[in-house]
């Protein structure tokens, strides 16, 4: 177990270096990363002083180890539209954005859990096609068009439910069922799959000839093991969930993030977009480090593993 | 006598309801077992025989199949009739089984202990020290190594045998009045696999269950049964004590399949094989099942099935070639 | 013929007809700006008229001119991403499979951190470093698709590379990249095909959310996600402007997953994990 975590983070620490390592080298890219970090009325000793402070007329080994030790000690430089350093930005907003993703995640959980396994236990039933279809709609539904239905019917039409920013409960319900609603598709269908292989499986035959109950056979038996595949393919679900909570904050105007990383693009935003990148890499390989420790808790494989 | 009798089982008839028509995959089964007896029942893959075991425990794939006629009677009592609550006090505590893939018959995700403790707690609720003494006194009986430290072990850190022996372990737990073995050394190294009959025949004796042991191999019969029926495409075609139909076979199949028991000593060095394939169960010939690949075929096997013909001392045979002349 | 999914089909070639005659479809300009005639809705919503079938945007410009020539845009980007992303896969994922060893854990490494990591990120990156552009979203899509297409590709390669004709052209002397091209290929183009149809609509989910985050391909011309991106404010008084390019994409994109999930079935069921 320790082994295995420890392996996980390494991974970890490995991945940042790729992802820090691909960001200095972008914003490289393209001529003179000065011009990328200045905003449009800089004036020319802006640009000087900038040159200085990021060592740009040192050789490029040199701005590296710079920017890396600017980095570890927590500047990123200044945001162009706030004017502010940019790490500070991130975290004024990240309150708002953990307010939604886990609610979206329940929402996923709650949902496709229930209705994956039943699904599997009464194949081809109502139960099968109804949430076959939802899956099928839910994954070729893009998630901001999803958002925009949902406001033209809750708020325009029907006027229940708030359309955009933060506010009380009804502001959150959009919002997490549009972020939701990937997750639940995909889940659905991978938690139905496994269930599928799962009650065909001898062990779940065993259970039954020891006497147990359905609800031990479905409860106990088969969920622990139909969770395995969601956990191990939790990668693919996390490109999802992020471009799910950027689009979702955009279409909301809610002020978390994802929002963020929005306005950072349209802005044309380098700094506040380099920041956002690193310390979005940072949130997602904390993430998936206790992913990957949820993982070894359920699968004894892993956790009892030398 | 008959007051023995734990398990009769008359005239089962369990069918598939495929797409591709109905498959009579147990097709008029009858037998009995008595308290202590071990029966071996033979035959190819395919004929029916762990049909016949499912439908004993009502366990058959929901939906695709259905036990449509006959009566399975435990101690007296047709349990084809009973409500699915009652069964599931039935299944583990009166009936157990074991499988034939020690690999894949324990659950991955859930210790040894937690998996024989839930089976106990079943059946014999009670404080949970007096469930685990029992679950250990289980593994102990499989001669397992150190049962207590095995309870906080999980399936993948035992060998297939020692998993095997778990399942063993959970199947004697209740002790059952029938237990049914399904193959139960087939997935096992060669090795262990006489360790393991060892094992199953000294907790019958010491227990005095009933054991309905399901195999392909006519030698694992002679090892471990009192009593053998030979299943063919969905019917017993012979049976009798194990001694009688082992020195005597009189049908066909039963001679075939014995021929093919690798024997010490046999310096011939071949080993006989039945030519042909067994019929398809959605195209059953009309007469006898085994006449297309029978070297003593008849007209009258290909027209009507034969009835049970005795041999002597509960010795029958389903074959024509028994019939004695008017 | 009976079996073949005729609704997906149906929708597919709509969109590629639409996609490929687009300039000959209508007679309005899909960028040129009529503001005499902005925010008219489609034809059944009073004030409509079927001039402008499905109504027209801020700057009067014609909503369905600009779906048809949206169509256009998302094939070529989807086309070109594909050839990128999937071919960049293709050859990685034989290679890494074929070569094995030290190349082959390297590479896998690197597929794990690909796939691990969210590509929208760098995707957004790309078009503020590099500025918005074809070139860029293809290069962005690329990044998601190509690890993909290698892990699956490798997986496949593993198993053709045990069979005998193998292990015969190797005795034959035959050089490693011969091999590949000749053996190994021709047995992987299955499952490639496959992934390329699972792919279609993912890579036009991702070219739309691109474009409606301000990152795809930039205005005036016309893209499916820039055209939601551009309705968004307008959704309590103009709902057809982001609407019914949202039901384009849908379509296309249900009826692309529908039509994979056939020729998957059909051809390389092993893949149904996907």
């Amino acid at each position: 177990m320790r082994r295995y975590i420890l392996q996980r983070l390494w991974q970890g620490v490995i991945l940042l270096i790729l992802v820090t390592t691909i960001v200095f080298f972008l914003g490289r890219l393209t001529g003179n990363p000065a011009d990328l970090m200045l905003p449009e009325d800089a004036t020319e000793e802006d640009r000087q002083a900038l040159i200085e402070t990021l060592g740009l007329d040192a050789p490029i080994h040199e701005q590296f180890i710079i920017f890396i030790s600017n980095a570890v000690r927590g500047d990123l430089g200044d945001s162009h539209r706030y004017r502010t350093p940019v790490v500070e930005i991130f975290f004024s907003r990240l309150p708002n954005t953990l307010m939604i993703v886990p609610a979206a995640m329940i929402l996923a959980i709650l949902m496709a859990v229930p209705l994956g396994i039943l699904s599997a236990l009464r194949r081809g039933g109502l139960i099968d096609k109804f949430s076959g279809t939802i899956a099928v709609l839910g994954i070729a539904t893009p998630n901001f068009w999803l958002g925009m239905v949902l406001i033209y019917v809750f708020s325009v039409q029907l006027g229940w439910l708030p359309s955009a920013r933060m506010g009380g409960f009804e502001h959150y319900v959009l919002p997490t069922i549009t972020l939701g609603t990937f997750l639940v598709a995909g889940f659905m269908r991978l938690i139905r799959s496994s269930m599928l292989d799962i009650l065909d499986s001898e062990f779940v035959k065993l259970a039954r000839i020891k006497g147990m109950s359905e609800t031990t056979v479905v409860w106990k038996h088969c969920l622990r093991n139909a969770l395995i595949p969601v956990l191990t393919l939790w990668g693919v679900f996390m490109g999802g969930l992020v471009t799910g909570a950027i689009v979702t904050e955009t279409v909301f105007a809610w002020p978390g993030i994802g929002r963020l990383t929005y306005e950072a693009v349209i802005f044309r935003d380098y700094p506040l977009l380099q920041a956002v990148i690193l310390m979005d890499a940072l949130l997602i390989l904390l993430i998936n480090l206790m992913v990957d420790i949820l993982y070894a808790y359920i699968d004894p494989r892993i956790r009892l593993a030398e | 006598m008959s007051d023995d009798i734990v398990l009769d089982v008359h005239d089962l008839h369990t069918h598939f309801f495929l797409r591709r028509g109905v498959v009579k995959a147990v097709d008029g089964v009858s037998f009995s077992l008595r308290r202590g007896e071990v029966l071996g029942l033979v035959g190819e893959s395919g004929c029916g025989k762990s049909v016949t075991a499912l439908s004993l425990l009502r366990l058959l794939p929901k939906g695709a199949a259905r036990t449509v006629q006959g009566e399975i009677e435990l101690e007296g009592e047709d349990i084809l009739k009973t409500s699915d609550r009652e069964m599931r006090q039935i299944r583990g505590r009166k009936i157990a089984m074991i499988l034939q893939d020690p690999q894949t018959s324990l659950n991955p995700v859930f210790s040894i202990g937690n998996q024989l403790r839930e089976t106990i707690a079943k059946h014999f609720p009670g404080p949970g020290g007096t469930v685990t003494q029992r679950a250990i006194e289980a593994l102990r009986n499989v001669r397992l190594a150190a049962p207590e430290q095995r309870m906080d072990q999980y399936p993948h850190q035992l060998s297939g045998g020692m998993k095997q022996r778990v399942v063993g372990a959970i199947a004697i737990s209740c002790e059952p009045l029938v237990m049914i073995a399904d193959e139960p050394t087939t997935a096992l190294d060669v090795t262990i696999q006489l360790q393991y009959l060892n094992l199953l025949k000294e907790l019958q004796e010491a227990s005095n269950m009933a054991i309905l042991f399901i195999t392909h191999d006519f030698g694992v019969v002679a090892k471990m049964c009192d009593h053998v029926a030979v299943m063919y495409a969905g019917r017993i075609v012979e049976r009798g004590p194990v001694r009688q139909v082992f020195d005597n076979p009189t049908h066909p199949y039963t001679q075939a399949l014995i021929a093919s028991v690798p024997k010490m000593g046999d310096q011939r060095g071949r080993l006989h094989t039945i030519e042909g394939q067994p019929p398809e169960f959605s195209d059953l010939p009309v007469g006898c099942r085994f006449a297309p690949r029978c070297a003593f075929v008849e007209d009258k096997c290909l027209s009507t099935y034969p009835t049970d013909f005795s041999v002597g001392n509960g010795h029958t045979s389903a074959c024509w070639k028994l019939e004695k002349p008017e | 013929m009976r079996n073949l999914p005729w609704i997906p089909l149906t929708i597919i070639s709509v969109m590629l007809f639409m996609g490929i005659f687009a300039p000959f479809l209508t007679s309005y300009s899909p960028i040129d700006q009529s503001l005499p005639d902005k925010l008219l809705p489609p034809f059944w919503e009073e004030g409509g008229s079927i001039k402008h079938l499905f109504g027209t945007d801020i700057f009067g410009r014609d909503v369905l001119t600009r779906l048809y020539h949206g169509a256009r845009v998302s094939l070529i980007v989807t086309a070109l991403a594909l050839l990128v992303g999937g071919g960049v896969g293709l050859v990685i994922g034989i290679v890494s499979g074929y070569v094995g060893g030290r190349l082959d854990s390297l590479l896998m490494r690197i597929v794990d951190a690909a796939l691990a990591f969210p590509t929208i990120l760098f995707a957004l990156l790309l078009a503020v470093t590099m500025g918005q552009g074809l070139r860029t979203i293809v290069i962005a899509i690329s990044l998601l698709l190509w690890a993909r297409f290698a892990r699956v590709v490798r997986g496949e390669v593993l198993a053709v590379k045990e069979r005998d004709y193998v292990a015969l052209a190797k005795v034959h002397g035959c050089s490693p990249a011969r091999i590949m091209a000749t053996h190994i290929l021709p047995n992987v183009l299955n499952t490639f095909m496959v992934l390329l149809t699972l792919h279609v609509g993912v890579v036009i989910v991702a070219e739309a959310s691109l474009s409606f985050l301000g990152a795809g391909i930039p205005p005036p011309t016309p893209s499916w996600g820039l055209m939601v991106a551009e309705g968004r404010g307008k959704i309590s008084s103009a709902w057809w402007l982001s609407l019914i390019p949202g039901v384009a994409i849908t379509l296309v994109v249900l009826a692309f997953n529908l039509f994979g999930d056939w020729l998957r079935d059909r051809l390389d069921p092993k893949l149904r994990q996907l």
